[in-house]
């Protein structure tokens, strides 16, 4: 609160109390920390001399680029430094009432991975084959991004929906043995988002229509579609694996001429159509959502039910079809577990990634390109803990394993803070 | 307004069937009713999936209009074939030699809803509090690990072995469920994102204290030595059965949380923020410090779940020594509506399921999965009142209240 003398026009001076909100600095302090802690892991631990390898270039990039080698301590100590830069700038703008921009959390998080990258490689015979790795992690986020989709199509509209990991596993399962009896994974293409509709369906008819707690209903619906398929595994398509659990996987359709720029066309351009999916559904997402008129209904319905009903919106309609759309968006996101991987279903395998998927749309605070990022990051933080059980760094990889879920928490007291989700969410609407 | 008309034990003879009708309207429509047609459809829903899931039925399924009696005869078989032993294992098992035998399946339930009492306390505490805690699994898996740690660690006189052990396993839980409250009163952390990643990292956090020596057996398998005989809990039927301590441990915590809720201050400033938390705060309760206590002891109870399970039956510490106890306790709480007396209810129902379901899978090949399905359909159909009505035609109550949790 500060006290400011405006001087009026007519030579007259007024003392007006301006209330301003506190100045919050949990993110300056976030950033300062992580920089001192990469500043002190990664770059002073690291001993002189030591080189980290990266390998950037796949062999059917049309420019072979050569092993980038980089001296290891120093390298770790720039990043830290442009890390600490970044805290110093964001307590500036802090202080300054200024509003930063998503990039600097963005900044922070690549030069973190990127210090650990050097560290963890640093004087290892096997080089860190960088672009393979974003290209998994690009793969281990599809089933998130779609699940955080999901979520958002759902909450946005107001209905809370954990039931996103019954919705992956539905797709998944659905997928698969779609793919398998019909020949062809295409099919299964189709047959995922059938499976994550029925789901939304349950959903939707036990919120909407009996006003169940809607977390209630989506922990419930979860346990069921688990016992479903973990059922139907064990009593039917372990029977015919052959007939009913073999499906083959999407074929790479790489773009011509895009998919052979180095980096880029790998990870972008040389992919399964579940991932161009998945980039054109966040694209669509987030220009509906803020700027159609189905995205103004969603959010009106979301936000002040009575107020978008007394407009002649109805809104248990509206949410009956976000729900159901985002039940189908899930389901496409269970195909990434089977088809898009060329793997056959297995009891559980989504293993918890419904509730990863919840975490990066509320990190993401509830918008589609902020739920990208966080799920993103997920994926390639589990594709780094894959990557580095190989290069032996000493770190036991249930730590490796463990960093998502704590850069989560992290996330969520740190930088997130009381996040608001939409107003009406989870509060049924009766008419 | 006349005295006669005023009581009610001397109603004129003429109006008694209108006064008998309501009371068979109030059973219809009673939430114990409820519960037991709720079982009865999953029951039904689960006898569907059997039946088409078995290979005879599917195979006489071909020809069902040219015989259906073929194809009745076979799903009777299966289904009759998979609820007998699901009976046989959980309850009674009249083929037994003894009698000892016969009723072992029994304290076997008792055995397998321990965990799931302790469990689903803890969670139903949180819920009536307002908060959503999904991570019992990971206060378990502390309170597993630690209890397990002073057990095979400590060299201790008897008694107070099992106390110690007791104690780390409470102590590790609550503070495990307490970094949730803290941060959700610290910074407004959404508790459902925190408890479901504390989850994951006290699976992975008791993986690496696997692997390290103070933890682990000689050997290459991540599994810990056993306990002390001093430190597990005493069995209560003799050596015959699994039943242990445990248990009367879990009825007592039981009567412990109904006291907390409904006599305690404590437990009244609970309810008041689960209830509202705005109006709470203006009457002068410190949200933010219910918010930890409320972790406190969820996560003290879930821990004791834990503890049970590696000192009253397993006692080794070893991978999935917690199976999906914390994730089963959610629906335990949730059938049992948040109250002490409807989660010891629904955890001995569950913890029927848990113990007879082996036999079930042995006996009739039925996998068990069909459990979880069985288990969801009871909880979300008891959620939902007005749909077992409309199924069952029965009258809707006259002033229930309808609200879960």
């Amino acid at each position: 609160m500060s006290t400011v003398v405006v001087p009026e026009p007519g030579g007259l001076v007024e003392t007006r109390t301006v209330v301003q909100s506190a100045i919050s600095w949990k993110a300056p302090i976030t950033y300062g920390v992580l920089g001192l802690l990469s500043l002190l892991c990664f770059g002073l631990f690291t001993p002189g001399g030591h080189v980290s390898t990266f390998v950037v270039s796949t062999a059917a990039d049309a420019v072979q680029i050569s092993p980038v080698v980089l001296p290891s301590r120093l390298t770790a100590v720039l990043l830290s430094l442009v890390v600490l830069a970044a805290a110093g700038y964001s307590a500036w703008a802090a202080a300054r009432r200024r509003h930063v921009g998503a990039w600097v959390p963005v900044v922070v998080g690549v030069c973190v991975v990127l210090g650990f990258l050097v560290w963890a490689s640093a004087g290892k015979e096997r080089p860190i084959t960088f672009t393979t790795l974003l290209v998994s992690g690009l793969v281990l986020s599809l089933p998130l991004v779609f699940g955080s989709m999901a979520g958002l199509l759902c909450e946005r509209s107001g209905i809370i929906n954990i039931a996103i990991e019954g919705q992956l596993l539905a797709g998944a399962f659905l997928a698969a043995v779609a793919a398998t009896v019909a020949g062809n994974p295409y099919v299964g293409l189709v047959a995922a988002p059938l499976a994550g509709v029925l789901v939304a369906a349950l959903l939707a008819w036990f919120s909407i229509t009996y006003r169940v707690n809607q977390i209630i209903v989506g922990v419930v619906l979860n346990v069921l579609v688990i016992g479903l398929t973990s059922f139907l595994f064990s009593a039917v398509l372990s029977q015919d694996i052959a007939g009913l659990n073999s499906p083959g996987r999407l074929p790479t359709l790489a773009v011509p001429f895009l998919s052979e720029i180095p980096v880029i066309g790998p990870v972008l351009f040389r992919q399964n159509i579940l991932v161009y999916l998945m980039i054109a559904t966040v694209v669509v997402l987030q220009v509906m959502v803020f700027r159609s008129r189905w995205g103004l209904r969603m959010r009106s319905v979301g936000e002040h039910p009575k107020a978008a009903d007394t407009v002649g919106i109805d809104v248990n309609r509206t949410r009956w079809r976000n729900t159901l759309l985002g039940g189908a968006v899930a389901g496409l996101g269970g195909a990434a577990f089977t088809i898009a991987a060329g793997l056959s279903f297995q009891k559980e395998m989504t293993g918890g990634k419904g509730y990863i998927a919840l975490a990066a749309m509320i990190l993401g605070r509830w918008s589609p390109k902020g739920a990208l990022a966080a799920a993103l990051l997920f994926g390639f933080a589990d594709t780094l803990r894959v990557g580095l059980s190989l290069v032996n760094t000493g770190v036991p990889s249930q730590f490796l394993a463990m960093l998502p879920y704590l850069a989560t928490i992290f996330a969520v007291a740190g930088l997130v803070g009381r996040v608001r989700p939409p107003a009406a969410e989870g509060v049924p609407y009766p008419k | 307004m006349t005295a006669a008309q005023q009581t009610p034990q001397a109603p004129p003879a003429d109006s008694a069937p209108a006064v008998r009708e309501p009371v068979l309207r109030q059973i219809l429509s009673s939430s114990g009713t409820l519960v037991a047609l709720s079982v009865v459809v999953a029951l039904v829903v689960a006898a569907v999936l059997i039946a088409l899931a078995d290979p005879d039925a599917q195979a006489a399924l071909g020809y069902l209009f040219a015989r259906p009696g073929d194809f009745f005869a076979a799903s009777w078989d299966a289904v009759y074939g998979a609820y007998s032993s699901l009976f046989r294992g959980a309850v009674f098992d009249p083929q037994a030699a003894t009698f000892q035998r016969a009723i072992r399946p029994l304290t076997e339930t008792l055995t397998a809803a321990t965990p799931l009492i302790f469990a689903g306390l803890g969670l139903a505490v949180a819920f009536r509090s307002g908060l959503f805690n999904i991570g019992a699994q990971g206060q378990v898996v502390l309170g597993a690990t630690f209890a397990a740690f002073a057990g095979f660690t400590f060299d201790l006189p008897p008694v107070v072995h099992m106390v110690v052990a007791v104690a780390f396993g409470v102590v590790a839980g609550a503070l495990w469920a307490g970094i949730a409250g803290v941060l959700k009163a610290r910074t407004g952390a959404n508790e459902v994102i925190v408890t479901i990643m504390l989850n994951s990292i006290a699976g992975f956090l008791m993986a690496y204290l696997l692997t390290t020596a103070a933890f682990k057996r000689p050997g290459s398998n991540p599994i810990s030595p056993i306990l002390d005989a001093d430190a597990m809990f005493p069995r209560l039927l003799g050596s015959g059965f699994r039943l242990h301590l445990g248990f009367v441990l879990a009825l007592l915590a039981a009567w412990g949380v109904w006291w907390l809720m409904e006599r305690s201050a404590d437990g009244y400033r609970f309810r008041a923020v689960g209830l509202n938390p705005d109006a709470a705060r203006t009457a002068g309760i410190r949200i933010s410090s219910v918010y930890v206590k409320v972790m406190l002891v969820a996560g003290a109870l879930a821990g004791m779940g834990g503890v049970s399970q590696v000192l009253g039956t397993e006692g080794v510490l070893q991978d999935g020594v917690a199976g999906s106890i914390g994730f089963d306790a959610i629906t335990v709480a949730l059938l049992g509506r948040s109250t002490p007396a409807g989660t010891v209810g629904a955890a001995l129902l569950f913890g029927a399921l848990r113990a007879g379901s082996p036999l079930m899978q042995t006996v009739s090949g039925t996998p068990i999965d069909i459990v979880l399905v069985v288990q969801a359909i009871i909880v979300l159909l008891i959620a939902a009142p007005p749909l077992v009505r409309a199924i069952f035609r029965l009258p809707a109550p006259s002033n229930a209240r309808e609200v879960v949790s």
